[in-house]
């Protein structure tokens, strides 16, 4: 912890924040909030941050932000950020760093414990200080069906943590954090990223729909949706919520790759999880099943989700999504 | 080429699967199996070395049983079998697996494979994109780091020319091609191919196959950096999700839309 002691305040937290059109991403506002709870919480973006975007971080409790310019595409390769990160663990004297569990970001976590002898979790649902100072962690396990509680033994931590997992909140009295400039080229000189080179990288558009892995209210599709998902979608609709499908459902076609919720797709844990015409398979309960609450509509009487739903309806989703998207509206306009 | 493998031993995903009071992965149940994204691994593997030329090997590290990954390996076409095994391990965490495997790879690429295969070093690591058991999906990151390799992870397609692996990916909001220099590391994911299912021929060359193990001693590695010992987090506690008493279940009776608004408005869920 070489130069800790230029940023006062006890442990420093650095908190990952990703941007999506020059604003914060939901998930970083829920990290920052769960990184008030462990120390001094410093935020970390790539790239470029408006006057905006910082006074947003201020508001949900970072008091310092740490800005690196990302000079290439390889850049941004979570080989290359976890040695940024690396780099400014060693500046701040930070203990512990959060970041959004997605894919690349866990990748990045695993390189930056590596590299800085941290403990590392991924994919938690909770985080805080236990009674002697470590970080305690809460998981979910086997399809959400165990709940881990482990601790952090080394002297730094890095945590995944999931979106949802905490609720954003901003702090009473927000300070303008001050921005730190820092100079990437050097940190990614001799990083084994550097030999990779991102030959095509296109940005999928984004619905006008909540973020799938962020959202509160998810309403998935299954096989019973025969290749119609607009009951589906005017369900999400109707509770301002993101739209998912199994598996089936996207190798059938009926809707694109990136929605797909489960083990090999994305995981998320929404508060309000909806499933229609899904069976509940393994696969997709590795996906969903630390979701709050779960719904299920299905014709079939003997579908597994059945089994773990709070909510279930038995009966065809054709009429019985459109009668409840009707009744919400109702409902919402009544106040 | 030369293509490594890494799998891994699962429990049954369809079987009721649990947690010790001690909190590791309960493998008394038996029912193990390959890993079934690491298929997805060895069939990649598989159909580079047809097309290219050269052979895969499979390599585990865990407890005995763990044999059965790499032998379905081996049944699906691999050539040679590698198992770490060593008491020592027990409780490794991911970067104790990680430490292990990285050492079996660079044994494998100073040897010339496990059992004097033909050709030189390694050319390329694939694993699969995450363990089921675990999910941690963390492991060929941290191989690369390790190996000081470049890599390319979770691959939908993934192909080799020239001395290059080109990978396509798609992420949460963008999809990306990626190009390195052999060797590399990469991962790939569910979408990448459609597993073979090992054919009678495969089935009898695999028993055929000795599985080579390596202890700890045999790659150099100090037991006190794996296992129990070099584990950097402790599980505290292993609870079973609780069974909600509260659960509603109704058959349609032509007004359920109308009941289920209700139900959401009653548990603040209207969004």
């Amino acid at each position: 912890m070489s130069d800790g002691a230029r940023f006062a305040g006890g442990d420093v937290v650095l908190v990952l924040v990703e941007q999506h059109d020059g604003t914060p991403r939901g998930s970083a506002l829920e990290l920052l909030t769960a990184a008030r709870a462990l120390g001094t919480v410093h935020a970390v973006l790539l790239g470029q941050v408006s006057d905006a975007a910082v006074a947003r971080l201020g508001a949900y409790g970072a008091v310092a932000v740490h800005v690196v310019g990302v000079p290439t595409p390889e850049a941004s390769l979570p080989p290359a950020v976890a040695a940024v990160l690396a780099g400014l663990v060693d500046e701040t004297g930070a203990s512990t760093v959060l970041v959004a569990s997605t894919f690349p970001n866990k990748e990045l976590a695993a390189r930056l414990a590596l590299a800085t002898g941290a403990g590392l979790v991924v994919d938690a649902s909770a985080v805080q200080r236990g009674p002697e100072g470590r970080v305690v962690t809460t998981q979910q396990a086997f399809a959400a069906s165990w709940t881990l509680r482990g601790e952090v033994t080394a002297a730094r931590a890095v945590v995944a943590l999931k979106p949802n997992a905490v609720h954003a909140a901003p702090v009473a009295t927000p300070v303008l954090p001050p921005v730190i400039t820092h100079d990437a080229a050097a940190l990614f000189d001799g990083v084994p990223g550097a030999r990779v080179r991102v030959m095509e990288r296109t940005p999928r558009p984004e619905s006008s729909r909540p973020d799938l892995g962020e959202a509160q209210v998810v309403v998935v599709g299954g096989r019973g949706v025969a290749g119609d998902f607009s009951p589906v979608e005017d369900l999400a609709d109707a509770l301002g919520g993101a739209v998912g499908a199994t598996r089936v459902a996207t190798d059938e076609g009926w809707i694109s790759h990136e929605t797909q919720v489960g083990q090999t797709g994305v995981t998320i844990s929404p508060r309000l999880y909806i499933g229609a015409g899904v069976s509940g398979a393994v696969h997709h309960r590795g996906g969903m099943q630390a979701s709050e609450v779960i719904v299920a509509v299905n014709d079939d009487a003997d579908a597994p989700i059945f089994e773990f739903a709070d909510f279930g309806v038995v009966g065809d989703l054709f009429t019985v999504l459109p009668q409840a998207a009707a009744g919400i509206r109702r409902l919402k306009a009544q106040g | 080429m030369r293509i490594v493998v890494c799998v891994k031993h699962v429990p049954d995903l369809q079987a009721e699967r649990s947690f010790t009071a001690d909190g590791r992965v309960d493998r008394s149940q038996g029912d193990g199996t390959l890993s079934e994204l690491d298929e997805h691994a060895v069939e990649a593997a598989l159909v580079l070395t047809e097309t290219l030329g050269g052979e895969v090997t499979v390599v585990t590290v865990g407890p005995a049983d763990a044999e059965d990954a790499v032998r379905r390996g081996l049944q699906m076409g691999a050539k040679h079998a590698v198992h770490v095994i060593d008491d020592a391990i027990a409780g490794s965490d991911v970067f104790g697996t990680a430490l292990v495997l990285a050492a079996a790879i660079r044994r494998l690429d100073v040897e010339g494979g496990a059992e004097g295969g033909a050709e030189g070093g390694v050319d390329l690591v694939i694993t699969g994109m995450a363990a089921l058991d675990g999910l941690m999906s963390v492991l060929p990151s941290l191989l690369a780091a390790h190996l000081d390799l470049p890599q390319a992870t979770l691959a939908a397609e993934l192909t080799v020319a020239d001395g290059v692996v080109r990978v396509r990916r798609d992420l949460d909001h963008v999809t990306e091609v990626l190009e390195a220099p052999l060797p590399a590391v990469v991962s790939v994911t569910d979408q990448a191919n459609e597993p073979r299912y090992p054919n009678f021929k495969g089935i009898m060359a695999a028993r055929k196959t000795p599985v080579t193990a390596w202890s700890l001693a045999d790659l150099g590695i100090d037991p006190a950096t794996v296992g129990d010992a070099g584990a950097r987090t402790r599980v505290l506690e292993a609870t079973p999700r609780p069974v909600r008493e509260d659960r509603v279940l109704i058959t349609d009776d032509g007004e359920a839309g109308l009941r289920l608004a209700a139900y959401l408005a009653e548990n603040g869920l209207l969004g």
